[in-house]
Order: structure tokens, then C-alpha cells, then sequence
């Protein structure tokens, strides 16, 4: 944890109310996302027990199955669960806008707009995965007429979705698949630990205390406060369901359900929205909240990626490819890391450029500073065709940590970057630096590119748009040490069958009696 | 104390508060309910019954397919001494006994819930392994089923971790027994992806035992502890006739509970049933450990959050503290930031 944010958790534990962490919200925010608050049978594996799914805070769909141990409620469960998924996933599909040809890529076609699911936690990011990976490779009884267990139509194609939406979750800054809680922590310190803050009552608790209550007394209450009947009053947030409601609650149901008694089924829907109805304001509340910040400059450029994410997605389940394998080859692997790494670089930068709060942080930690221009000097370089090197000086109270010769960057008013190398120290607090480019091509530098006496600015040590490193080799160039040219004999496949809707080239997941217990 | 408590415990070894009431045996879930912050968790009896069908599973047919898993050459058949006795120190011999057997049989032996007891700060802490394999050449193998999956060969990071912690306990205690050879490595059974069919995994847990080993001699000596308390101290809950019912004031039990210095974090809320007990306790003197463990590191020989604030405000503390400085410079920062909204 940063000082900064240390000293923001210490101001919440002092004043029993979550403090900001930030000035802008940094996440796209769909005009209509699809929350989804799901439960797990506890000590089984993606073995769902009921949801709240959709798009209309007021009315969300319930889903509930009776008896998890039950497989063909727990696909009914699934394919229901599609039929509210997947036309929302894919409304999003036709409205395309075409992006001009850029040097390095054709003109080409991305969708004007993404769905976005939202869910309470990072569990339940997780459990988005898992559901995706134990549907993804499930076959229909179109797929494969010999299937022992089929699964309804539609189905495997939900878990392609869910497994590229859980995908692109762990991509920093990415905003397809959001959890309240990150929301939440990242523009607000409460007064308790990281920990704690997984907790979405209490999270919600310290940023949005009830009247007459501190932070801490609501965050407690929203903990353990338990009714007359034993029960939470506010349910974890799941997947993970309160053991008590288990053993006192669902257990005696569900033998009610397994004896044949009539409205059994009914009662344990009842009794499972009554668990999840709190999780599903708290996320829609948490949007609210989100949405009465202003949004950062630089989120849209995410959500553009995000866009792009969907669309090439779309693209491969439009071609019949199979569905993503369990386990990436190497290539895809390190091209994944890769990726997310300068993703995480990229949204620091612009987290920082977006918001004065954050660059407060990084100023801090002597990465930026900020000041103003006490002495502007034109100069101009050495060389057949002198060029304008203004030498500027900025009074600073940061103390930036500045090597011999440092790159330093500033956002132009019109987005651009410009750069300039750091020269000396001339004098306490006194930056002397070399402007190097972003002035134009002329002589004389354009106007309202070089800083004047008097303006205020801030420069950083960091780049504003890192990009990766070097390119990885194509897949075919890849030498086998490296693990290519991979997946070879699965290119084949798909290659001589292209007509084949979904050619799954990974076998389903092998089943035991015992899924019935 | 079982293995899980010991592993916890080795995870907080300050605390003195844990230690002695875990070497005493005292029910602290019990305790906490009394104080009024009962514990945060429990188990499903869901888990449960499908945890005890996935182990019957592994051990089913005289243990065939947790000797597959164990790289026993096929069909090959073990012997399943009987291991109960009545009492813990009873079952204990049984084990030393027909661990020292199977070691000189030459032959694969499976001990089905051994007890191992391993001397923690001076009191005797009984252990239970899912199985102790005795491999032909001697050699054992600690067993350790859970119900987690191994899903397309990897598991939960923590959850692995937790059972190498609770495994390497299992190992300490059997290589105090002074004779036979531990391997170094445990055999973790867990279901396969989404099914109830085993797989395994060796996982090495030297690590793990050398952190125990360290932290199992920095255990303050209970009978320290017991020392430092005042005379008739006790946890004693006063049941009632029906035997659940407790009938000791909270503020009596509390008040005795609060003579043992307690080292707080916030990792305790996932293994410690007094956490929430703990935690008002920090929480009411400000300790600023209540904000995460690392916390401290940033801050110096700064304890309280009422000092940080009030160096963070410039009204306290020694400027030429670099802690104090840089909490100055991060409140103008914050305060610059913020005014510009």
C-alpha cells in the first residue's frame, strides 16, 4: 500500500467514513449493464445454486436450482442462464462502425458499443470463469448424438462467453466483466483492511454509511449482524453462500425438495433471492455511486480496446472456431502477459493524467512533479539544420527522483506528448530542462508548445502511452523450444473442416456417478 | 490444537492470546459467542458430506486408487494395520508401533487416520493425517485429501498453500518420532476438474517446514504465559445444566481474556475465531494494524492512527522523522489534489 493510501485509510478510520482515492472514475460504465449475482453449492465445483441476472435493476431474473446434485436441474439452470446471456451478448453485435486503415492495420470493422457484465466480487469474477470453462467443452446432443449427457443448445456457447469475458477481467484497466468491489476500492479508502474490503456490504457500508452511523458500526453490522432466525441480515455477496443459511435453512428445504413435497421447489427460490436480493442493490448501488464521478479522459480510449476485445471475439465464434483450450500454448501465453503488462503500465499513466489525486501519488513516490515555470531560454540544437530547444526552468516542491539525462513527458492541451530531457538542478527545487520535441517543425517553436513564465506544469518520469516491447515472432516462426509452431495438429483441424459449426478439438470433461452423490 | 490451529498459529507466533488458549484447549468459538463477536465462519454441511464421499472415495477397495496415485506399481496391494486404541496417547503407540513395522516390511503400508503428537511449547498437540503411506524401501509420505479441485492441473494458490502448512506439521511431528525417513514431499489428493475422480500432485514442503520449524521454537513458552496471568485466571464458561448455555457475565470473561496480550492482523479474520474479538480491541486503541500488516512498514515507529494523522497535519511528531516528513508531504499532496475538484 502507498503512503498516500495509507493516510487515506488512516483519514476513514479517524472520521469513520471511506475517504476518495480518486477525483475521476476510471472504469467505462455501460448505459446498460447486465449485473449477475450468483451462489455456489458449497464443497461442489461450479456447481450453481441460483442467480439474479439482468439488465432491470427492478426486475432481475431469478434463477434457483433445487438440487444442485441434480445434473439435469443444474443444466436447465445453464441453459436459462443463456437465454438471458446471450441475446444480451449478442444485441451488442451489428452495430458496427468502421475504423480508417492505420499503418499497420486494414481498414476494419469494430462494434460501436460492448455489453458489460457486472458482478459483486472478485469471487465472483472467478466463479465467471469457472462457469465458462465447466460449460465451454459440454456437448449437445446435435454435437455429438452419443453424448451420454447433453446439454441444451446453446449452452457451450455460453461458456465461450463467459470464459473470454473472465479472460479479459484480468487485464488491468479492462471494463467488459467489473466487480463492485474493485469499483469500490479503487476510488474510495475505507477505514478497515484490504481484507475486509472484500466484503461488498461492508465496502458499501464505509463509502455510504447509514444516517446516525459510523463506518465502522455499519461495516460490523453489515458483517455478522444477524436476525431473530439466525440469519445474516446481510448475506455475503457471494458465490460462497453463509454456512448457517446451509445447515439451518437450505438443508431442511432441499430434503423437503428430495421427499416430493409440492411447493418445495418454489420455496427454495424464495428462500435463495431472499440471500442474493441484497448483493443485487448493493452492485446497482455501487454503479450510482461510481456514476456521480466525472468520467477520465483516457476511459474511453480503454473501452475502445474493450470494444475491440468483443468484436474479435464475435469474429472467432462467427468463423466456427473451437472453443478456447483449457490450457493456453506457450505463444498465446506469452503474448497474453505481454499484453497485460503494458496494459498495466498504460493505466497507470493515464490514471495518472486523468486524475490530480493519483498523479498526488505518483508525485509522492518522486515519479512526476509539478510547479511553475520561473525562466524560459530559448536555445536552439547543433547540427546542419538548427532546431529549437527551449531550456525551461520549473520551481517545484516535489522531489522527483532525476538521473543524469531522464526522458521526462507532459501532456500537450491538445493530448499530444511532448518530451524533454532533464539537465541540471539549478538551485533547491529549481528543474532546469531541455525541451525536445512537440514544438512543430519550424524554427521557431508553434505557438502555445513551449511553456511560458509563470504557466503551471507537470511533468513525469513515466511515458503517457507505453507500448509493449519488442513484437513475439509469428506463431510459425516460433521455435519448438518456445513451444511452437504449436497447436498444429488443431490448425488442421479446423483448416479441412470449415464447415463444421463448432469443431471441438478437446474432449468433454469426464463425469462420475458421484456428481449425484 | 490440531495441525490447521498449529499452522496458524506458526502464521502469528506473537500472539499470546491464540497460543495459550489453544495449548489449554479452550473452545475459543465458544468463547466469542459469550463475547459477543461469535466467529465469522463455519462449514456447510454440504462441504462436508461431500468432502467425506470424495475421501471415502480415494480410500475405497483397500486404498487402490491412492496407491495408483502414490506411483505403486498396479495391483499391487497394501497392508491397513488397525490403528484404533482407546484414547490419544493409546493411538499414538499403535501408530510409532506399526509405523516401525511397516518400515522394516519391505512392503507398501497405508496408515488410514494415524495420530501423531508433536510437542509444541511444552504441551503435547495431537495430530491427524488422512494417511501415511510406507513405501517398500522404507520411505513415508504424508496424504492430505481436500476437496478443492485440481482444475486442468492447477489449484487454488491459497488453498494449496494452507494444506502444505497443515502437511509440513504432519511431517515435523514424524520426523520427531526419531527413527524412519519423511519424504519432503506430501501427496495432495484432490478432485479432478469438475468430477469426484482423484488426482494428485506431490507438493514440496520444505519450505514450509523450515518456516514451522523457526516459528514453532519462537512460541513463547505457554507456561510463560500461564506465568504472567494473574492468579485464577480462568475461561471457564459457567455452563449451564444443559451444557450449552453459558452463564459467565461477558465482562468477567472478557475482563480475563484481555490479560492475554493478543498481536492482531487482519489475516486473523480468516483462521481465528476470536478475530472480531481482537479486532474491536485494536480497533479501539487505533492501532493502525487493523489497516493491513504491511502497514507498518510505511510508517515508522508510528503506531497509532490518532500520531499519523497528527503528523500528517504537522501538529505532532519530529520533522526530521523521514516517516513524519513524507506523511506531511503526502497530506499537502492529497489536500492539493483534492482541493482542485
Amino acid at each position: 500500500m502507498s503512503l498516500i493510501s495509507v493516510l487515506a485509510r488512516a483519514e476513514a478510520m479517524a472520521t469513520g467514513r471511506a475517504t476518495p482515492l480518486a477525483t475521476a472514475r476510471h472504469r467505462h460504465l455501460s448505459d446498460r449493464p447486465l449485473v449477475f449475482v450468483p451462489l455456489t453449492t458449497a464443497g461442489e465445483v461450479g456447481a450453481p445454486l441460483g442467480a439474479l441476472v439482468g439488465t432491470d435493476r427492478d426486475e432481475p431474473r431469478l434463477l434457483a436450482v433445487p438440487q444442485p446434485r441434480d445434473r439435469d436441474l443444474r443444466f436447465a439452470f445453464l441453459a436459462e442462464l443463456a437465454q438471458v446471456v446471450l441475446p444480451y451478448l449478442e444485441s451488442y453485435a451489428d452495430d458496427t462502425e468502421t475504423e480508417p486503415a492505420t499503418r499497420n492495420r486494414e481498414k476494419s470493422e469494430v462494434c460501436a458499443d460492448a455489453p458489460q457484465i457486472v458482478v459483486a466480487n472478485t469471487s465472483a469474477v472467478e466463479y465467471v470463469r469457472l462457469l465458462g470453462r465447466s460449460t465451454r467443452f459440454r456437448r449437445t446432443a446435435e454435437d455429438d448424438p452419443d453424448e451420454p449427457h447433453p446439454v441444451p443448445a446453446r449452452v457451450p456457447l455460453l461458456g465461450r462467453w463467459l470464459t473470454h469475458y473472465g479472460e479479459r477481467a484480468r487485464t488491468p484497466g479492462s471494463a467488459l466483466l467489473l466487480s463492485a468491489t474493485e469499483l469500490l476500492t479503487r476510488h474510495w479508502a475505507t477505514g478497515q483492511s484490504n481484507l475486509e474490503d472484500q466484503h461488498l456490504g461492508a465496502l458499501l457500508a464505509w463509502v455510504e454509511p447509514p444516517e446516525g452511523m459510523t463506518g465502522i458500526e455499519a461495516a460490523r453490522r453489515a458483517e455478522s449482524h444477524r436476525g431473530p432466525d439466525g440469519l445474516l441480515v446481510f448475506p455475503p455477496a457471494g458465490p460462497a453462500t453463509d454456512p448457517v443459511f446451509d445447515n439451518t435453512v437450505l438443508a431442511p428445504a432441499a430434503a423437503r425438495y428430495d421427499a416430493g413435497i409440492t411447493g418445495a421447489g418454489e420455496e427454495i427460490a424464495r428462500l435463495l433471492a431472499g440471500q442474493m436480493r441484497p448483493t443485487w442493490d448493493a452492485v446497482w448501488r455501487s454503479m450510482d455511486l461510481l456514476r456521480e464521478l466525472p468520467e477520465g479522459a483516457h476511459v474511453a480510449d480503454r473501452w475502445k480496446r474493450d470494444r475491440w476485445s468483443y468484436t474479435s471475439h464475435r469474429d472467432r465464434v462467427r468463423a466456427g472456431e473451437p472453443p478456447q483450450p483449457r490450457r493456453d500454448d506457450a505463444v498465446s501465453a506469452a503474448q497474453k502477459l505481454a499484453g497485460r503488462e503494458t496494459a498495466q503500465v498504460r493505466l497507470e499513466a493515464q490514471e495518472a493524467l486523468d486524475d490530480p489525486l493519483v498523479m498526488a501519488g505518483r508525485r509522492l513516490a518522486g515519479e512526476a512533479f509539478a510547479g511553475r515555470v520561473d525562466r524560459v531560454e530559448m536555445a536552439m540544437s547543433e547540427g546542419k539544420v538548427p532546431k529549437p530547444r527551449p531550456l525551461v526552468t520549473v520551481l517545484t516542491q516535489d522531489r522527483p527522483h532525476l538521473d543524469e539525462d531522464a526522458k521526462l513527458y507532459r501532456a500537450l492541451p491538445d493530448g499530444r506528448t511532448q518530451q524533454a530531457r532533464f539537465v541540471e538542478w539549478a538551485g533547491s527545487g529549481a528543474v532546469l530542462l531541455r525541451v525536445v520535441n512537440g514544438m512543430g517543425r519550424g524554427k521557431v517553436p508553434d505557438p502555445g508548445t513551449v511553456p511560458e513564465e509563470g504557466d503551471e506544469v507537470c511533468w513525469t518520469l513515466f511515458e503517457h502511452a507505453p507500448r509493449g516491447g519488442a513484437g513475439l515472432p509469428e506463431p510459425e516462426d516460433t521455435p519448438w523450444t518456445h513451444g511452437g509452431p504449436p497447436g498444429a495438429a488443431a490448425a488442421t483441424v479446423t483448416a479441412d473442416t470449415p464447415t463444421a459449426p463448432v469443431a471441438v478439438t478437446e474432449s468433454p470433461d469426464l463425469a462420475t456417478t458421484e456428481d449425484y452423490l | 490444537m490440531d495441525a490447521r490451529a498449529l499452522a496458524a498459529l506458526a502464521a502469528n507466533p506473537g500472539c499470546r492470546r491464540r497460543a495459550l488458549m489453544d495449548a489449554a484447549g479452550v473452545d475459543k468459538a465458544a468463547v466469542a459467542r459469550v463475547l459477543g463477536n461469535p466467529a465469522p465462519f463455519g462449514q456447510s454441511q454440504f462441504a462436508f458430506v461431500r468432502g467425506h464421499a470424495f475421501e471415502a472415495r480415494v480410500k475405497a477397495e483397500g486404498c487402490a486408487e491412492l496407491l495408483r496415485l502414490l506411483g505403486a506399481p498396479e495391483s499391487t496391494e497394501a497392508v491397513l494395520p488397525d490403528l484404533s486404541a482407546p484414547g490419544p496417547e493409546g493411538r499414538v503407540a499403535r501408530t510409532r508401533l506399526a509405523l516401525k513395522e511397516a518400515t522394516a516390511a519391505g512392503r507398501w503400508t497405508l496408515l488410514d487416520h494415524p495420530l501423531l503428537v508433536l510437542e509444541v511449547a511444552d504441551s503435547p498437540v495431537y495430530l491427524e493425517p488422512d494417511a501415511i503411506a510406507v513405501r517398500p524401501d522404507g520411505s513415508w509420505t504424508v496424504v492430505e485429501v481436500k476437496s478443492f479441485p485440481i482444475l486442468d492441473g492447477s489449484a487454488d494458490a491459497v488453498k494449496v498453500g494452507a494444506a502444505a502448512r497443515q502437511a509440513a506439521v504432519y511431517v515435523l511431528a514424524l520426523e520427531r518420532l526419531g527413527f524412519g525417513t519423511p519424504e519432503h514431499r506430501v501427496l495432495l489428493v484432490c478432485p479432478k476438474d469438475f468430477s469426484n475422480l482423484p488426482a494428485a500432485e506431490f507438493v514440496d514442503v520444505r519450505k514450509q517446514l523450515s518456516v514451522t520449524r523457526r516459528q514453532l521454537t519462537r512460541l513463547t513458552r505457554i507456561e510463560e504465559i500461564a506465568a504472567a496471568l494473574p492468579e485464577g485466571t480462568t475461561f471457564d464458561l459457567r455452563l449451564a445444566d444443559d451444557g450449552r448455555t453459558a452463564t459467565r457475565p461477558a465482562a468477567e470473561l472478557s475482563d480475563a481474556v484481555d490479560q492475554l496480550p493478543a498481536a492482531y492482523a487482519p489475516e486473523c479474520l480468516a483462521s481465528c475465531e476470536l478475530s472480531f474479538h481482537c479486532r474491536e480491541q485494536a480497533r479501539g486503541c487505533g492501532a493502525v494494524e487493523v489497516l493491513g500488516r504491511g502497514v507498518r512498514g510505511e510508517l515508522g515507529a508510528l503506531t497509532e492512527v490518532e500520531q499519523v494523522l497528527a503528523a500528517a497535519l504537522g501538529t505532532e511528531g519530529d520533522p526530521d522523522d523521514p516517516a513524519v516528513a513524507a506523511l506531511r508531504r503526502a497530506h499537502a499532496l492529497r489536500a492539493e489534489a483534492l482541493g482542485c475538484r
